[in-house]
């Protein structure tokens, strides 16, 4: 069979069962878009590149699978350089397809040419530039093994138009074909056994224990795995920003999130631990503090599937090498081996120190509502009691994100989306999109902060025009809020910059005009009906606009450079730390 | 001299390799201290031999995420006093014809070749390890060196050099 490059690409995706992709089309790739109109892929037409990419990451985050963007050559390739990088840092399966001059042209400075796999070299797990047709089958099943194995990452090809036009004879590579393309690609899934008894002993013995749990966990889907291994050796677990969900919130053993804005519990036991066992974590700045300071007098057992992370920031005793389900699977049997429970080291002393500061150091706000404002964290608490416990939740970056991670009980794992790593403000929105098409049975909310919305808001145009019914509740505090904290607290309350406006623009009439419902709550008592209303409205998008009181801070926070023994907890709560 | 390592790294021999691996080294801000690449016997790899400037344990993390590059097929750190390092040089010298005569003298001491005579230069060529040319270098200074041009060193382990062990015969005997 006789396929032009263009028809072998989309049948290719359709072989990796790709059900839907993000993109807009351009010159470079008009080419593709053609047999687009007879496939059985669904097609979203997003309204900047930028969307597509994050609909891609939120469509991966919510359902696993890896989200498929297509774009044109040059600024389309440029505007979505954010969500590869993005999609890098959180290893966010993602397949990037972009359009290209053609071969002969390319170092021409051609119309709309860009060097586009230099550009994003660094920020994918690889990069294609296609030189003829008939290895675009190859690329398509290499690119969805490297995105999805081994650490998943974001991958691109690059497409020259022309080989878009050239025919090529239909194959569809085998395992073995892929295997001898990639002879230096053989990621290593199992732990060493060895690596795994050590963990064992040293578990059974440890005292002071915390389980540090990280994105790996949702990657290797090892949720269930984990909660085996905390019932069986009944070790507290702290869930990072990129693992909340991987362990319930409402487990007693669950103390939340640790980190620069994690609570006093979480970031305190890790203080004073005895053993930190690692499982798909990588000791981000954000998470340790001064490094030097973290985590003083613990052992570390590191397990994750990217070798460069073991002793990357922090050397451990015990470093695993291997996918996160599969190594703590080990780890069960290997602690069962050794007596199981009953051979575990008393660590009431330890659980009861971690009470006292449960109810020493809660998360806090004012809830008395003297002066009438409405406080962000009620807004959090309330849109999460009125909503489904399986309700997937995204959120933007800033202060509205540490909130909605602090006060949103995630009980299910892939119902948290968030951008992590690269902290992209704009993300919120097509995430949220990508989320809800991903996971149409599921209710999507976002939580977004005013600075972020207007970043990406126009996406909210594809949500009405395609149908997809996401929520949206902007924390309009009218402030780049978390720049704002800072200047607060480290520059002498100089704001340089951070005033946004509460009502220009005007969200409602926004949210209207992209075809969306637009509610605004400006009092305590409105927080309720509105959102019960946006629950009920399932047939386009909603936005509401919730005037927040722009003094509300973050706390506790662990001021950027110093240890994390230096956390500071609301005012309310006096001096904390040691 | 103590912080250097040569990485001999094996790469597919692909269009963009070289463009990764170095990009790699600036992305993570380490330094190349010299990189010579060319393909193997088996034209469907390169080896790389990288020398880099750095202390262990950030060599580590060099080695591991260089590894990661899905088109580095293997790493071999090899350690100074076990492999054979070699580099050439090419370099032209002014020689006056008072001069020729001992610039000929040094270059036959040093097992080099005169590749290229000019009226009053000669480009001379040397291969050897790396102390033996800067030594060689020196050693020439004084007549001016008009162009220097090094290629960065290439390596390969050494081989051991213990008495060979007896073969004892095992299996069956048919
Ligand atoms: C693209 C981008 N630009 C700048 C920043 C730096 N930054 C981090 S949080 C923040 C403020 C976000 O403001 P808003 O969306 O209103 O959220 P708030 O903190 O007020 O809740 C800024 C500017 C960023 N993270 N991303
Ligand atoms: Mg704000």
């Amino acid at each position: 069979m006789k396929l032009t490059g263009a028809q072998a690409l989309i049948k290719s995706l359709e072989m990796e069962k790709v059900e839907v992709m993000f993109g807009l089309p351009g010159g470079a790739i008009l080419p593709v878009y053609d047999p687009i109109i007879d496939s059985s892929i669904r097609h979203i037409l997003v309204r900047h590149e930028q969307g597509a990419g994050h609909m891609a990451e939120g469509y991966a985050h919510a359902t696993g699978r890896p989200g498929v963007a297509i774009v044109t050559s040059g600024p389309a390739a440029t505007n979505i350089v954010t969500p590869l990088c993005d999609a890098y840092l959180d290893s966010i399966p993602f397949v990037c397809i972009t359009g290209q001059v053609p071969y002969g042209s390319i170092g021409t400075d051609a119309f709309q040419e860009c060097d586009t796999t230099g550009i994003t070299r660094s920020v994918t797990k690889h990069n294609w530039l296609v030189s003829k047709a008939e290895d675009i089958p190859l690329i398509v099943r290499e690119a969805f093994h490297l995105a999805t194995t081994g650490r998943p990452g974001p991958v691109l090809i690059d497409l020259p138009k022309d080989i878009s036009n050239q025919t090529m004879e239909w194959y569809w590579p085998t395992d073995a074909d892929v295997a001898a393309d990639l002879p230096g690609y053989k990621p290593n899934t199992k732990g060493h056994p060895k690596m795994i008894q050590e963990a064992a002993k040293l578990i059974a013995k440890a005292k002071q224990p915390v389980i540090y749990a990280g994105g790996g966990i949702l990657k290797a889907r090892a949720a269930e795995a984990l909660r085996q291994l905390v019932e069986l050796t009944g070790i507290p677990v702290v869930t990072t920003l990129m693992a909340r969900g991987a362990f319930p919130d409402s487990h007693e053993l669950c103390l939340g999130m640790p980190g620069m804005h994690g609570n006093y519990t979480a970031v305190t036991a890790m203080q004073r631990a005895d053993l930190l066992i690692a499982l798909g974590s990588r000791f981000d700045d954000r998470v340790t503090g001064k490094v030097g300071g973290f985590a003083p007098d613990a052992k570390i057992i590191h397990v994750d599937i990217d070798p460069a992370e073991l002793g990357k920031v922090r050397r451990p005793d015990v470093p695993i090498v291997g996918d996160c389900r599969l190594v703590i699977e080990e780890m069960v049997k290997a602690v069962n081996d050794t007596g199981g429970s009953e051979s575990q080291a008393d660590r009431s002393a330890w659980i009861t120190q971690i009470r006292e500061w449960q109810k020493d150091f809660p998360l806090t706000y004012d809830r008395s509502g003297d002066d009438g404002s409405l406080k962000p964290q009620m807004v959090i608490e309330t849109l999460r009691d009125a909503t489904p416990d399986d309700t997937v939740v995204v959120s933007g970056v800033g202060q509205h994100q540490m909130w909605t991670s602090q006060y949103w009980k995630v009980e299910h794992p892939y119902t948290w989306v968030n951008s992590g790593g690269l902290g992209t403000m704009g993300f919120a929105v097509p995430a949220a999109i990508g989320a809800k098409v991903g996971r149409p049975d599921r209710m999507v909310w976002a939580v977004d902060g005013d600075g972020c919305f207007q970043m990406t808001a126009q996406e909210l145009v594809t949500a009405s025009s395609e149908r997809i019914p996401v929520k949206i509740a902007i924390l309009n505090n009218a402030y780049l809020g978390m720049v704002r904290q800072w200047q607060e607290m480290f520059y002498e309350e100089r704001y340089s910059e951070v005033y946004l406006s509460p009502d220009l623009p005007d969200y409602v009439k926004w949210a209207e005009a992209m075809g969306c419902v637009g509610l605004r709550v400006e009092h305590p008592e409105e927080v309720q009906p509105a959102i019960d209303k946006a629950n009920s409205i399932n047939d386009r998008p909603v936005v509401i606009d919730f005037r927040t009181d722009s003094r509300e801070k973050v706390y506790p926070m662990v001021p950027a450079g110093a240890s994390n023994d230096e956390i500071v907890v609301d005012p309310s709560q006096g001096e904390g730390g040691r | 001299m103590a912080s250097h390592h040569i990485l001999s790294v094996l790469v597919e021999n692909r269009a963009g390799v070289l463009a990764r691996v170095a990009g790699l080294f600036s992305q993570r801000g380490y330094n190349i201290y010299s990189l010579a690449v060319a393909p193997t016997d088996d034209d469907r790899f390169s080896r790389i031999t990288i020398v880099v400037d750095v202390e262990s344990s950030p060599l580590e993390q060099i080695t591991k995420q260089l590894f990661k590059l899905v088109n580095v097929v293997k790493i071999t750190e090899l350690h100074p006093d076990e492999s054979v390092e070699r580099e050439l040089m090419l370099l032209t010298i002014k020689a006056e014809p008072g001069a020729r005569g001992q610039i000929m003298e040094l270059v036959q001491v040093f097992e080099g070749r005169i590749v290229g005579v000019g009226h009053d230069q000669v480009t001379v060529m040397l291969a050897g390890t790396p102390a033996k040319l800067d030594d060689f270098e020196e050693l020439l200074r004084p007549y001016g060196i008009d162009e220097l041009q090094r290629t960065g060193r290439v390596a390969l382990p050494k081989l051991e050099r213990q008495a060979p062990k007896l073969r004892t015969v095992k299996g069956k005997v048919s």
